[in-house]
């Protein structure tokens, strides 16, 4: 290196800044419709409940929103570490550039921006769509237009198995999960022991089962299917195999499911616990 | 190189045989007297016998074994000697600071009031619990390549979970603040020691008394409930969970402790002429990580005490059915757990922050700013840990509110791409294995930080929350992020902490490997968490069974990626010795230009600083620092 250990000012050097932003800028207009149209639809959780399509448009436009992020990062750092480099045994220090007040600043007011359009958004969104499919707790502020013709159904957890109960079906309890299509569901979530959570994966639903809490989704299928129902917290020994399959029905074919289930288990029913949001198991004490 | 090596030479100094070595306060006696006090507290523990009507629904006898693990932390601090002091200075001793001036192997078993050893210390038993727990994710990933079959026992998988889980975050948060910031921060500062010598070597034995509690909870049975302990299944589970509660206590002590001897340290050692703004951006990543750890260990601390008398003496803090709440222990465990996340980035920033100038040859850029981003990160992060009961059904108006909090933090968080994509503008970039590390850095925590925003946003979070997806972004905030920085640290101080160069070539390829299979094992589990797969799971949909096998073959590689570190710390160390030149990096920084390995008293004199250690580029700027006229070490005398 003939340059000696002084500051590395390269003759004619190229407009290093026009070139990043127009390499970015023409990776943005190849990758953001490519990540859009092509991986976009592929995001889950897919599209089976009203819910799961609002996450579904989320994520997509929260994906769309990082692509210009992480493409300008990425480019830039690909830049510097390609063009902004130096070879052979002698240090050459660089310019001292210790700051810029008007990128610092731009910088500042471009993230400030984005964070509060972030905000806004997932607000508008989240008070928009019901509560989009998360657990509320006992009073929801977020609830969606139709939630007084709901169909109530109680998600009980605990080690290791879900309970289903229909209270306005007499309150007939299955371990098997039946809902019918394009109505409305209120699930009100509680547990007999640990934490849990309820996860049914294809209808967008995540809602904590608490020992004494209710914790009340919406939730409303827009097509007929089966779906995964998963434990999301972890409960102890066998979490892991705290699933079962659900079904969404016509609502004919819910309605005899249901009345189906109603006579099997009139015999039971009326020996069941009265219909309560939360349960309390008796406290188990033991040696006294 | 006259100053004493690392264990070799012990040329200097009258050393004490080894036979007085053996007989005085040191880790053997302290392992002795750990469990000898652990049989005495068992046994007065087991003679109170409360415990038969406790609340829980645990059938140990948790008395007895929480008065065990109590007696034996006693037991091992005596051991070691910390009550000494304590106890001469009430029999009316005078006040000493160094009782002997140390040299030789010994001293790194023992207390030890040189920030140097403490190091050491630390940076030997972090790496040390580093790679157990790391030898855990191993045995997780085995489990996982079968979808339905159990490799390993229900029981015995959820403790390897919770062991992983808890001590990767008890020792990564120690990781960078132990080793490198008790070693570091006195030098960049200017001083000979840190402010609380004994209260630093205290948190650093507190460390490991934790990391082997926290094992214990094998022998106990282990523990059900991951690094969160959440409440019922907390007050469920047996003995193991008291060895949680107590390592974690213990690190939370140690945590406080060790936060509060840096911002002493930093407040009062810095040496004449190191204005705040000279200091380097290290020891600010530093004294924000320590304010952190101030201010939210002491809850932890709070809330593990509340677990222990529920679990001992009737109470029902979290017991629903008695009038408790098990959503007090969430929100208590989320308001220590968030900002300790923090715990777990911040360090990272400095030590990248410091390395990039280095080795991009310019000053850092934006200093102030970075400063600024530092406490942003450090303020915000008390104010979003609702955001981990998004789905629990409480308070759950306040969503919105902490989506928003949430999503602020990442201003702060951008403005340290901005520092580095400054320092880099024009920059003369070499690439040695730090600033592999460095740039690597920002590759995971852009990637990380970005799958947040998934995260903050509710919608979004009620299909990611609790899955494979939240794991996916933590490893690649805390492994992808913190572990990369502290890797990229340990590559560029360690020359200055042994004395000995690491091997370039293995360096390489330690790097290339954990880059490349890191991303390999994390990348794909933000898919399998948005498919459906949630956490701390042993079994999952059969759909996901190849991505999985994918997943566990990259983790046994990046597991052999972390021998080849092993391997070269061994071939560096201890068999090949190449001595490293004092400033090889050619840093301005002041610790570079003290002698490698920096003799017992750092400063023959304490030097005043002239300039912020970030002068390259510009030829005329002063050196860092002004050392004055030499004089013979250790008569200076202390500052």
């Amino acid at each position: 290196m003939s340059e000696a250990t002084v500051v590395g000012t390269r003759g004619g050097e190229p407009r290093h800044g026009v070139r990043i932003a127009v390499i970015w800028a023409i990776a943005t207009v190849i990758v953001l419709p490519l990540v859009i149209w092509v991986v976009g639809p592929h995001i889950p959780p897919g599209t089976m409940s009203q819910q799961t399509g609002d996450q579904h448009t989320v994520d997509v436009a929260l994906t769309a929103l990082a692509t210009p992020i992480v493409l300008l990062i990425w480019v830039y750092f690909a830049y510097a570490v390609t063009v902004f480099r130096q070879s052979g045994s002698a240090i050459v220090d660089g310019p001292p550039i210790t700051g810029h007040r008007r990128i610092e600043a731009t910088w500042l007011i471009a993230t400030s921006a984005l964070v509060l359009g972030l905000a806004v958004f997932g607000t508008a969104d989240l008070l928009t769509t019901g509560g989009a499919g998360g657990g509320e707790g006992p009073n929801p502020v977020a609830k969606p237009a139709d939630w007084r013709g709901a169909l109530q159904v109680q998600v009980i957890g605990q080690q290791w198995l879900w309970t289903f109960r229909y209270p306005s079906y007499g309150g007939v309890e299955t371990t098997t999960l039946a809902l019918p299509v394009n109505r409305e569901i209120e699930f009100h979530v509680t547990s007999l022991d640990v934490v849990h959570s309820f996860w049914a994966i294809e209808l967008g639903v995540k809602a904590d089962a608490v020992l004494g809490a209710d914790n009340i989704a919406f939730d409303k299928p827009l097509r007929t299917g089966s779906f995964q129902v998963r434990c999301d917290e972890l409960c102890g020994l066998w979490h892991g195999h705290m699933n079962t399959t659900g079904q969404v029905m016509s609502t004919s074919g819910f309605t005899t499911w249901i009345a189906q289930q109603e006579t099997a288990n009139a015999a039971v029913t009326k020996t069941l616990p009265p219909y309560a949001r939360v349960y309390f198991p008796t406290p188990t004490r033991n040696a006294s | 190189m006259e100053s004493a090596g690392i264990s070799v030479s012990q040329t200097r100094v009258s050393t004490p045989s080894t036979r007085s070595q053996l007989l005085g306060f040191n880790v053997i006696w302290a392992v002795a007297l750990g469990i000898g006090g652990y049989a005495l507290g068992h046994w007065l523990g087991s003679r109170i016998g409360i415990n038969s009507r406790s609340q829980t629904e645990t059938d140990t006898d948790d008395v007895a074994i929480l008065m065990g693990l109590a007696f034996a932390t006693l037991g091992w601090l005596i051991g070691l000697g910390f009550f000494n002091y304590p106890l001469s200075r009430i029999a009316g001793r005078p006040a000493t600071l160094h009782e002997r001036e140390e040299h030789g192997a010994w001293r790194y078993l023992r207390l030890c009031t040189d920030h140097k050893v403490v190091a050491v210390q630390y940076l030997v038993a972090v790496l040390f619990f580093f790679f157990v727990a790391g030898l855990n994710a191993m045995f997780i990933r085995t489990e996982l390549t079968s979808s339905n079959a159990t490799l390993i026992p229900a029981g015995n998988y959820l403790t390897l979970v919770g062991l992983h889980g808890t001590m990767m975050l008890m020792m990564m948060s120690a990781g960078v603040l132990g080793p490198l910031g008790n070693y570091l921060v006195p030098l960049m500062i200017g001083s000979r020691r840190m402010a609380f010598p004994r209260i630093e070597s205290l948190t650093m034995w507190l460390t490991v008394l934790a990391g082997f509690v926290l094992l214990s909870a094998i022998l106990l049975g282990g523990f059900p409930t991951g690094w969160t302990g959440y409440a019922p299944l907390a007050d469920q589970a047996r003995a193991g969970i008291d060895a949680y509660i107590v390592s974690f206590a213990l690190i939370g002590i140690s945590l406080a402790l060790v936060g509060l001897n840096m911002i002493a340290t930093v407040m009062t050692l810095r040496a004449p002429g190191m204005h705040w703004n000279r200091l380097p951006i290290f020891v600010w990543g530093m004294v924000t990580t320590s304010i952190l750890a101030v201010l939210a260990a002491p809850v932890l601390l709070a809330a593990l005490i509340m677990v222990v008398f529920d679990r001992t003496v009737e109470t029902s803090f979290f017991i629903s059915s008695a009038g408790g709440s098990p959503f007090l222990w969430d929100e208590l465990f989320w308001f220590f757990g968030h900002p300790e996340v923090y715990i777990l980035a911040l360090p990272g920033f400095g030590i990248v922050l410091e390395i990039l100038p280095v080795f991009a040859r310019k000053p850092l850029w934006g200093y102030r700013l970075a400063v600024a981003g530092m406490f942003g990160v450090a303020l915000m992060s008390f104010m979003v840990w609702q955001h981990h009961l998004f789905m629990s059904g409480i308070n759950s108006d306040l969503r919105p509110f902490y989506m928003f909090t949430t999503e602020l933090i990442s201003i702060p968080t951008g403005i340290i791409f901005l520092n580095g994509m400054g320092t880099l503008w024009k920059a003369r970039i070499r690439f040695t294995v730090p600033m592999l590390f460095a740039l690597a850095f920002f590759f995971n925590f852009l990637i990380g930080g970005l799958s947040g925003v998934f995260l903050s946003d509710v919608t979004s979070d009620v299909v990611t929350h609790g899955s494979y997806f939240v794991m996916a972004h933590f490893h690649y905030t805390i492994m992808g992020g913190l572990v990369f920085a502290l890797m990229g640290g340990i590559y560029f101080w360690l020359p200055k902490i042994t004395g000995f160069k690491l091997n370039e070539k293995l360096g390489k390829i330690h790097f290339w490997a954990m880059f490349i299979f890191f991303n390999l094992t994390f990348f794909p589990l933000f898919a399998a968490g948005m498919l459906g797969m949630p956490r701390r799971v042993s079994s999952y949909n059969a759909d996901l069974h190849t991505l999985n096998v994918f997943v566990s073959i990259s983790a046994f590689c990046l597991g052999l990626s972390m021998l080849i570190f092993l391997g070269n710390l061994v071939w560096s160390i201890a068999l090949r010795r190449e001595r490293a030149e004092s400033n090889p990096w050619g840093s301005k920084s002041l610790e570079w230009q003290l002698p490698s390995p920096v003799p017992v008293y750092n400063f023959e004199r304490i030097p005043t600083i002239t300039s912020h250690p970030y002068g390259y580029g510009s030829p005329e700027a002063p050196a860092v620092a002004d050392f004055g006229p030499r004089v013979i070490a250790g008569e200076g005398g202390l500052a």
